[in-house]
């Protein structure tokens, strides 16, 4: 069993949602990704996103594409991001989950990347703009190799035939996006989405997270009442942005997260 | 030559949404649904007499097709050669093929029952055509632009305004055209039930690449018409069209495809030079990876991060280059080569001086590679170029060009048209 499947199993015993953060990798250095990493798990998080940034990222808001700009002009490289992982893995308990584009993957070769992937830590890929379609010939073959979790989307725009080919190629858990849109809404969470994610769980046998444009304890209860998982990202990349070098924000970051699981540890 | 057929091999690829190892969907999945419905929708209604009837009568009576084609006869005379015909998409309303598609796709959004469209653009004809489409048929448009690009090419935004469309400006990354589509497809991932995205090239997730093509393609079919009325054969010996995305080239070459006789030759922007972000070269610098969609040419750097590029002319200014380009090219159909930004200004002078029509400076690429090889030719063989549109939009580029080459070089020389390769 994968350390991700573990997780949610783990969950339903202690009958709650799993919490996940998501930030980006190199935002705004390696080093204080290192530094955060840690942060995030003591702060309680159950397994973490971890994003790579990339030049054109196309299903983000301004705040991921900001911690992106600032990753990649601090000269984040992908062989960088492996090694702070596997400097971290001992460090960390929970999973960590990479967050990507396909074009990062494919330059290094499907195979390499899953190699080194798997080697530095690494428990799971989701990659945003890879449809089951596309992901059938040699992205799913090389992950499941490796022995990663290949985590793939389903939107409120799902088809039934699509929610069923997502479902065959998934493992650990299903990531549903709240809304049509990008990562950082400061919209509402749409009215529909808790109908949506129970009907969404009838239908698959994988837990199910919800991600997109959650950022308050307010939202993390309400979405932890029908999802599996809940996913904050934007709202403390914001925080990395703000805090930018400072010795604190490894602090400040644990402690936001701890604000943001009181709700599912009651 | 007992060559299977490239059209067939075609229709295979259509229905796979992938040329061989290029092309496919490569979107989040909010837009997958979507896509597929905007693929059936479009195999639907391009069927449909009622829709093909609709759309031919906007291009006789509001777009004025079909164009000319020009036997450019001072400039072949000049250039001793080969004899070069132009196929005058320069003339079509808003003064570029662009619009071809553009009322392609506004035609379809309408069936598909949306009421609202959104465009990214570079040079902004593409922005135009889609505000004016938009206006012609009671949408709601909205035109995604660099500001880099809204800089160079300010009168086009204020031609979108006019005719109705927001020009929302993206000032994130190179602040190009390829930034311009990140934030059309944010726009359309988050409106995508209500709106439809008309994208200006053969780029992007399927069914984009094939949908665009064949609005286009209606310019090599009426070429290889009026080449048989007027120069009494109904190929060229090669056909030239510059390639941004390679919309107005596919356009073309789609006529002559199964046609061995004809050469094609793309040409894409050479910019400043070789060297990394100074171009926008994508055979020749480029490698496979994957951007907007689609599996393609792409400048990037090791790591998959997709490289800067430059054009004198923003319309050729992208990384990417349309995934039957690729296909085209590994089959060796199409040979691609590449103009720089000093090349391509001297055919815009030349070609204003000696036929009196300003090109556009994109089309300016295609035009100096016309340059280069008629006089190689004798004066029977014939070139076809693609007069993709004209220069009216790019005045300032080329008074600030001029200017800026006049004072790092006050004593050029001698003044009149230069043609390149002349050995003078
Ligand atoms: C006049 C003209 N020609 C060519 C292009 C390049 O696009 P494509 O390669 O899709 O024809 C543009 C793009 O803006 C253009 O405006």
């Amino acid at each position: 069993m994968s350390a991700i499947t573990d997780v949610f199993a783990r969950c339903r015993r202690e009958k709650r949602a799993a919490f996940i953060p998501y930030i980006t990798a190199g935002d705004p250095n390696l080093e204080t990704t290192a530094a955060l990493l840690p942060a995030l798990d003591r702060g309680g998080a159950d397994l973490i996103e971890l994003g790579i940034p990339f030049s054109d990222p196309i299903a983000d808001g301004p705040a991921n594409q900001r911690a992106a700009t600032r990753a990649l002009d601090a000269g984040t490289k992908l062989s960088g991001i492996f090694e702070v992982i596997s400097r971290c893995r001992a460090e960390v308990e929970a999973p960590i989950l990479l967050f990507t584009y396909f074009n990062p993957i494919h330059a290094r070769g499907v195979e390499r990347f899953a190699e080194q992937a798997a080697a530095s830590g690494v428990d799971g890929v989701l990659c945003l703009d890879l449809p089951p379609e596309e992901a059938r010939e040699s992205y799913l073959p090389a992950l499941r190799n490796h022995g990663l979790d290949t985590v793939f989307l389903l939107a409120p725009t799902s088809t039934k035939p699509r929610i069923k080919a997502v479902a065959e190629v998934s493992s650990g858990f299903i990531y549903y996006v709240s809304r049509t849109g990008v990562t950082g809404s400061h919209e509402p969470l749409p009215k529909e989405l808790a109908k949506e994610v129970k009907a969404l769980r009838r239908r698959v046998k994988l837990p199910v997270a919800v991600g997109f444009g959650i950022s308050s304890p307010e939202q993390v209860a309400a979405v932890a009442k029908v999802a599996d998982a809940v996913v904050v990202g934007s709202a403390l990349v914001r925080l990395v942005e703000d805090g930018g070098m400072s010795e604190d924000l490894p602090q400040t970051l644990e402690d936001r997260v701890r604000e943001l699981t009181a709700p599912l540890r009651r | 030559m007992a060559k299977a057929s490239l059209l067939k091999e075609r229709a295979e690829a259509d229905r796979l949404g992938r040329f061989g190892p290029y092309g496919g969907r490569y979107v989040p999945e909010t837009l997958m649904a979507p896509l597929d419905e905007l693929a059936k929708a479009y195999d639907r209604h391009r069927r449909r007499r009622a829709f093909r009837c609709r759309l031919a009568g906007l291009h006789r009576d509001y777009s004025g097709r079909p164009t000319p084609l020009y036997l450019a006869e001072r400039l072949s005379e000049q250039l001793g050669g080969a004899r070069v015909y132009f196929k005058r998409e320069d003339l079509l309303h808003t003064g570029a093929h662009k619009i071809n598609n553009a009322i392609g796709q506004a035609l379809l959004t309408r069936e598909m029952g949306k009421e609202r469209v959104i465009a990214e653009t570079g040079a902004g004809q593409h922005g135009v055509a889609t505000a004016t489409a938009a206006a012609l048929l009671g949408l709601e448009c909205r035109v995604y632009m660099g500001t880099e690009d809204m800089r160079r090419q300010r009168l086009n935004v204020y031609r979108m305004q006019l005719l109705g469309a927001e020009v929302a400006a993206v000032d994130s990354g190179s602040r190009t055209l390829k930034d311009a589509i990140n934030e059309a497809l944010r726009d359309w991932v988050t409106n995508v039930r209500t709106t439809h995205y008309i994208l200006g090239s053969v780029l992007g997730p399927d069914p984009f690449p094939r949908m665009v093509r064949d609005f286009h393609s209606v310019i090599g079919e009426e070429a290889a018409k009026q080449l048989k009325r007027q120069a009494k054969r109904a190929y060229p010996d090669a056909a030239i069209a510059c390639v941004g995305g390679g919309s107005n080239a596919i356009g073309l070459f789609s006529a002559f495809l199964d046609e061995p006789r004809t050469r094609l030759i793309g040409v894409e922007a050479g910019g400043r030079g070789p060297g990394p972000g100074d171009h926008a070269a994508r055979f020749d610098g480029g490698r496979l990876g994957v951007l907007h969609g689609t599996r393609t040419f792409l400048l990037q750097d090791e790591d998959g991060q997709v490289q800067g590029t430059h054009s004198i002319s923003a319309g050729l200014d992208y990384p990417a280059v349309g995934p039957e380009h690729a296909f085209l090219r590994d089959k060796g159909r199409i040979e691609y080569t590449r103009v720089g930004d000093d090349e391509a200004l001297e055919a815009f002078h030349l070609f204003s001086e000696t036929e009196g029509i300003l090109p556009a400076l994109e089309t300016a690429h295609a035009i100096a590679e016309a340059v280069r090889r008629a006089p190689r030719l004798p004066k029977e063989k014939i070139l076809l170029v693609n007069l993709s549109g004209r220069g009216d939009k790019d005045v300032e580029t080329v008074l600030a060009e001029d200017e800026r080459r006049r004072e790092a070089d006050p004593d050029p020389a001698p003044a009149g048209p230069r043609l390149h390769g002349d050995p003078s």
